[in-house]
């Protein structure tokens, strides 16, 4: 076909017939979820109070429909305080956990780096063993620690012994919890550290050393700080998956946030509700994670792209003036 | 007669089954700038290399103003050096590579105090002014604060050398100094190092810069598969060859 040399053609987008259906259903969907998550049920049992109406006479009202998902029991013992003390010990649980976890992680990954056979060998045995196994496997080893060592000696290897420890005393449920949640998570935090290190170019180092640097050096000053790039994102994945770990501490009786409603609803046998305020304060500190882990990622790309990233606010504020920008305002307008 | 900068007596190394270097010797003096040209693979980058122990040779001797710098000496055994030993030795010997090798995620001015600050435990306000100071004297003031993924290729480089002078070393190794920049960029580059040679800095260059090399070489070393096959002032050597080789290579690059 022939330019026609009109300039006033109009383009019209395609239309995707599929992508309405789907996007259809997928509302219609969420529509029955949330009617369902705010649908009310009738009771056997209902909840009766007392009332005064309009001329000021005293009567018994009662709710013969409930909430299905009893968002009101859900509501009472949101803030309890047993809840915000298990949240308390989830928190701090997964912070330590992470804390040794790291430690470990990062000693492992440089071991498997060194030229000694013996010390990287052992770190890949290291890894090998405690990510081969199942976690819940390790905590209940650690909590039943005692029946193979009921003391613990420090001295010499082989030798003099200088005092022992009752290791029953020693693997309290809390330790238990943090030596096998943390000896795992090291397992794996060394392999995100590995990988973060080998993803630094050899011309770095080679610069380093050129400048005079000793190893241990170029590894807190160069290598590492480079690697964070590469580390920070899979490590908050850890941490947010750990959150969710340290609710296998439960099981060694460790009252974190899942024990703590588990010890509710055994006497209440209000178990939905519970699991529900569990749940929801574990996507609360989700999402808070998630938010300061998008931060850290933007601080340790400093130097990887040529401009750093706008937070989401900078974000909203240059949208929000582009927007005003289309829209003048009235005010300022001259008249003709 | 004093010690020279650098004197290598028949260097020999071999990466597995393939020998590279097969007997360099060289002689570099104190103020000299000694040019190694020659086709790629014929060892004049793993040379180079040798000299500040980033690579270790097998054979050979190799002194930097009259030291081994990966090895001490007692009778007739080399005794490799400890990490931390072979690091300050190092440190005398400033190091320009092909690739920048910027500190990535470091400014251009936290690059160049990098080495002082940590290696001579230098305080970071003399740090700092050293490292203002070199980085005006390359021609970069005004680019202190700018990440190297920021900068153009030439820029990059010449904080390189920025950062390799900070150290204050006795002798400065170029490997290929401008065979990753755009052509246009390469002139400023070679401009500091030009600046450099004339305040009598002692430098071995790797370099296909021909111009470069006639222009401040004293000597011009070139190397084929391992060996020096010839070797002498710029101008006889670049300009009447004497073997073979060297006048079908220069035809190749000029």
């Amino acid at each position: 076909m022939k330019p026609s040399g009109d300039s006033s053609l109009v383009v019209v987008p395609v239309r995707y017939v599929g992508r309405y259906v789907a996007g259809g259903a997928a509302i219609i969907a969420l529509a029955m979820i949330v009617h369902t998550l705010f649908s009310k049920i009738p009771t056997d049992t209902p909840q009766c109070h007392n009332a005064f109406d309009a001329a000021g006479h005293r009567h018994r009202e009662c709710a013969w429909l409930v909430w299905r998902f009893s968002w009101d029991i859900v509501a009472r013992y949101f803030t309890s305080s047993l809840i915000l003390q298990g949240l308390a010990m989830t928190l701090l649980l997964t912070s330590l956990t992470m804390l040794v976890g790291v430690t470990i992680g990062v000693i492992v990954a440089v071991m498997r780096q060194s030229p000694s056979r013996v010390l990287s060998s052992s770190a890949w045995v290291y890894a090998w063993f405690f990510r081969g196994t199942p976690v819940y496997v390790q905590l209940l080893f650690w909590f039943n620690i005692a029946a193979l060592y009921p003391a613990i000696h420090f001295g010499l290897p082989f030798g003099w012994r200088w005092f022992e420890v009752d290791t029953v005393a020693l693997m309290t449920p809390f330790t238990a919890a943090l030596v096998g949640l943390g000896l795992n998570e090291g397992a794996y935090m060394s392999e995100i550290v590995r990988g973060g290190i080998l993803a630094v170019d050899e011309g770095q180092i080679e610069a380093a050393s050129s400048l005079g640097l000793t190893r241990l050096q170029t590894l807190r000053l160069v290598t590492l700080p480079q690697a964070m790039r590469v580390i920070v994102p899979p490590t908050g994945n850890e941490v947010i998956s750990m959150l969710k770990t340290s609710s296998l501490a439960s099981a060694l009786s460790v009252t974190e946030l899942l024990r703590a409603a588990q010890n509710i609803y055994s006497s209440t046998y209000e178990v939905i509700p519970l699991l529900i305020v569990a749940s929801l304060w574990y996507l609360i500190v989700t999402t808070v994670l998630s938010v300061g882990q998008y931060y850290l990622e933007r601080h340790f790309s400093r130097g990887a792209q040529r401009h750093t990233p706008l937070t989401p606010w900078q974000r909203l504020h240059r949208d929000a003036r582009g927007i005003a920008a289309k829209f003048p305002a009235r005010r300022g307008r001259v008249a003709p | 007669m004093t010690t020279p900068m650098i004197e290598a007596r028949g260097v020999r190394k071999s990466f597995g089954n393939v020998e590279v270097l097969r007997g360099i010797s060289m002689t570099v003096q104190h103020g000299e700038v000694a040019c190694l040209i020659g086709p790629s693979g014929s060892g004049k980058s793993t040379f180079l290399r040798c000299i500040n122990h980033l690579e270790s040779h097998d054979a050979g001797e190799l002194l930097v103003d009259g030291e081994f710098v990966g090895y001490r000496r007692k009778g007739n055994t080399l005794y490799e050096l400890n990490e931390r030993d072979v690091s300050r030795r190092r440190s005398e010997i400033g190091m320009v590579f092909q690739r920048f090798n910027l500190f990535a995620h470091l400014t251009a001015l936290e690059n160049v105090t990098l080495g002082p600050r940590y290696v001579h435990h230098l305080d970071d306000e003399l740090a700092v002014d050293k490292a203002r100071h070199l980085l005006r004297r390359v021609g970069l003031a005004d680019k202190e604060s700018a990440y190297p993924s920021q900068l153009s290729g030439g820029q990059q480089q010449r904080v390189a050398i920025a950062r390799a002078l900070a150290m204050e070393p006795k002798i400065m190794l170029f490997d290929e100094p401008t065979s990753a920049l755009d052509p246009e960029l390469v002139g400023e580059v070679l401009d500091v190092m030009k600046s450099l040679a004339d305040e009598g800095m002692t430098m071995v260059v790797v370099t296909h810069e021909m111009g470069f090399a006639r222009e401040v070489a004293d000597t011009v070393y070139f190397l084929d598969e391992g060996n020096i096959a010839e070797s002498g002032p710029p101008n006889e050597l670049l300009g009447s060859p004497s073997t073979e080789r060297l006048t079908q290579f220069l035809a190749k690059v000029l």
